[in-house]
């Protein structure tokens, strides 16, 4: 069994950058990256493209990507694992294998599936209440589009002990990703779990994968703080986070030597945190973490060690997030400059709102808000008096319409171009005339465990 | 030493933050720099006053756990987003810069009680 295992952080989020990992597999000594290519929203992203092409689907960045990394992550060695399928696994699958074939490389590539649920949650009879506000699914079951259960890291051990050089899944829990290759290195028993140490360590691999899961935030970027993210050194350069995990559990977060960014008390502790509610009840399919005794511990420069996570056996469900069609939106931004340019702005929303209305053209939802004013806080950042407002240089407007009618979406940015000549002046930078798009709401919910069953395949290799 | 002046400060003088969102909960992690600064937390930034400090934006509820072990503050808020980030009409659709909202809130400390929970050593450092 192996004493030791480095892991380093891929992907944050579908988009983000690859460059840094190139450092960790370069430098950093790893055995392994897992990346993390799906935020709670990417599914909804994914399925606008697979409605337009059912071949896509998935997080397309990830065959860009591994045709950088992959001749050097096979060069040492370095097994790959990823939730880049999204909602078409398998066709991520066979886009990586068919973009590395044309360099003539063939590693092995084991596909995860088994997450998407939503037959079960579109059966008449189905009960799956909101997971925050207990609505019974039954109100958009007739507009779901796409459903997904968090699968665990039991998978990805599974693919990784039949070879593969590549693990590419649909939804599993983030740090599932980063949990499967520490339980197959360092030999953990996870489905057989029965002891507080073995939960123990699993709940200090999670909380390693919880501080990896999101690239750069987990080595001083994104550093809330007022006066003190200057102090984190060369961003642009950053090295994201990379883990030494010991067989007993004891975790150390670093990074690769001469990249940007910082590793400390600090930059950790804001990770640790991160999108977790109930700090004593953090779930995962695979162990309940409690982050109420973690210690974590600078030790030198860029180097934290972290101890004290505390696991509980996971329950017997799993979570789900569905997505519907919840409408339509449109969005229009525009600048107004002085004199007056508060004024003009209040002037040209009422005529937008009475256009709506002469034109009976029915809406939810008319938000306004004031880039450069209130965007960021919304009412948490009051408007200055409207004497000060119309003395300003200039003031931003967007508009966003919600509607049920996509017609009414399509039509909402061409009500403004007539007054570019016939409305106030001093205006500039129109922009949104088609600007229309669907809404997709999120549904989280619960489904027992047992009604779910992941898959594992392997890849043949290309001919 | 209960008639030490108490000065008005933003939470920002002695605390740093991050913001995060699931479904349509925003969530933060409040830290203090040092124990000093923890314990002013804990007195000055109750569930209550970020309920408070927030009632403009949000009706439903504050939940909030202490984590000495960091030196941590975790606050929830429910029904923060509009119903969630894919259908939230906000440029901020996440609530990714609420955290720094939440760094404006204004707490009453002493003089004494600001040196003491001010970040002093280097982020690089210890």
């Amino acid at each position: 069994m192996t004493q030791a295992i480095r892991i380093g952080s891929g992907l944050g989020f579908y988009g983000d950058n690859w460059d840094p990992v190139v450092a960790s597999i370069e430098r950093g000594q790893v055995q392994y990256i897992a990346s993390d290519h799906l935020a709670e929203l990417t599914l909804a992203i994914l399925q606008k493209d697979r409605q337009r092409d059912p071949s896509l689907g998935y997080a397309r960045d990830v065959v860009p990507m591994l045709m950088r990394l992959w001749p050097l992550m096979q060069a040492r060695g370095v097994r790959f694992v990823c939730n880049a399928g999204g909602l078409n696994p398998m066709g991520a699958a066979r886009a990586v294998r068919s973009a590395l074939a044309g360099q003539g490389w063939h590693p092995r590539i084991a596909v995860i599936s088994g997450d998407d649920v939503l037959p079960l949650l579109q059966a008449p009879d189905a009960r799956f209440d909101h997971l925050m506000n207990g609505t019974d699914v039954t109100s958009v079951r007739e507009r779901l589009v796409f459903g997904n259960a968090y699968l665990g890291a039991q998978p990805i051990v599974a693919a990784l002990g039949l070879g593969a050089d590549i693990v590419i899944t649909g939804r599993v829990a983030d740090a599932a990703l980063f949990l499967g290759p520490l339980v197959h290195g360092l030999g953990w028993k996870l489905g057989d779990a029965t002891t507080p140490e073995d939960f123990d360590r699993l709940a200090q691999g999670l909380t390693v994968g919880h501080l990896l899961e999101c690239s750069g935030q987990g080595s001083g970027g994104n550093f809330g703080s007022q006066g003190h993210w200057q102090d984190i050194p060369d961003l642009a350069h950053i090295g994201y986070p990379i883990a030494e995990v010991l067989a007993d559990g004891t975790a150390f977060i670093t990074k690769a030597p001469g990249t940007g960014g910082l590793v400390n008390f600090d930059t950790v502790r804001q990770q640790l945190l991160y999108e977790v509610h109930n700090p004593h009840a953090y779930f995962s399919p695979d162990v309940v973490l409690d982050m109420g005794q973690i210690e974590l511990r600078d030790e030198g420069m860029h180097r934290v060690r972290v101890t004290g996570a505390r696991g509980r056996a996971p329950t017997h469900e799993l979570k789900v997030v569905a997505g519907f069609r919840d409408g339509f939106k449109a969005e229009v931004s525009w600048g107004f400059s002085w004199p007056d340019a508060w004024d003009k702005v209040q002037a040209a929303e009422a005529m937008i709102r009475t256009q709506l209305q002469e034109r009976q053209m029915p809406f939810d939802e008319l938000f306004v808000e004031y880039p450069g004013l209130n965007s960021a806080h919304g009412p948490l950042a009051p408007l200055p008096p409207v004497t000060e407002l119309n003395e300003r240089a200039e003031i931003w407007v967007r508009m966003v319409l919600r509607t049920p009618s996509k017609a009414v979406a399509d039509g909402f940015g061409r009500l403004f171009p007539w007054m570019a000549l016939s409305g106030p002046a001093f205006t500039c930078g129109f922009q949104g005339l088609n600007s229309s798009s669907e809404l997709l709401g999120i549904w989280p919910t619960l489904i027992p465990r047992h009604r779910v069953s992941a898959r594992i395949e392997m890849l043949e290799a290309s001919t | 030493m209960n008639s030490a002046p108490l000065l008005k400060i933003p939470l920002a003088r002695i605390a740093h933050a991050r913001s995060g969102d699931k479904a349509d909960w925003v969530d933060f992690g409040l830290f203090a720099w040092n124990e000093a600064g923890y314990r002013i937390m804990e007195r000055e930034v109750t569930a209550a006053k970020v309920q408070a400090h927030f009632a403009p934006w949000l009706s439903g509820q504050v939940d909030a756990w202490a984590l000495p072990n960091i030196l941590a503050l975790k606050f929830v808020l429910h029904g923060a987003l509009q119903g969630g980030g894919a259908r939230n009409l906000r440029l901020d659709n996440l609530g990714k810069a609420m955290g720094a909202a939440l760094l404006r809130l204004e707490i009453e400390i002493t003089a004494m009680e600001l040196a003491a929970a001010r970040k002093t050593a280097e982020l690089t450092g210890q």
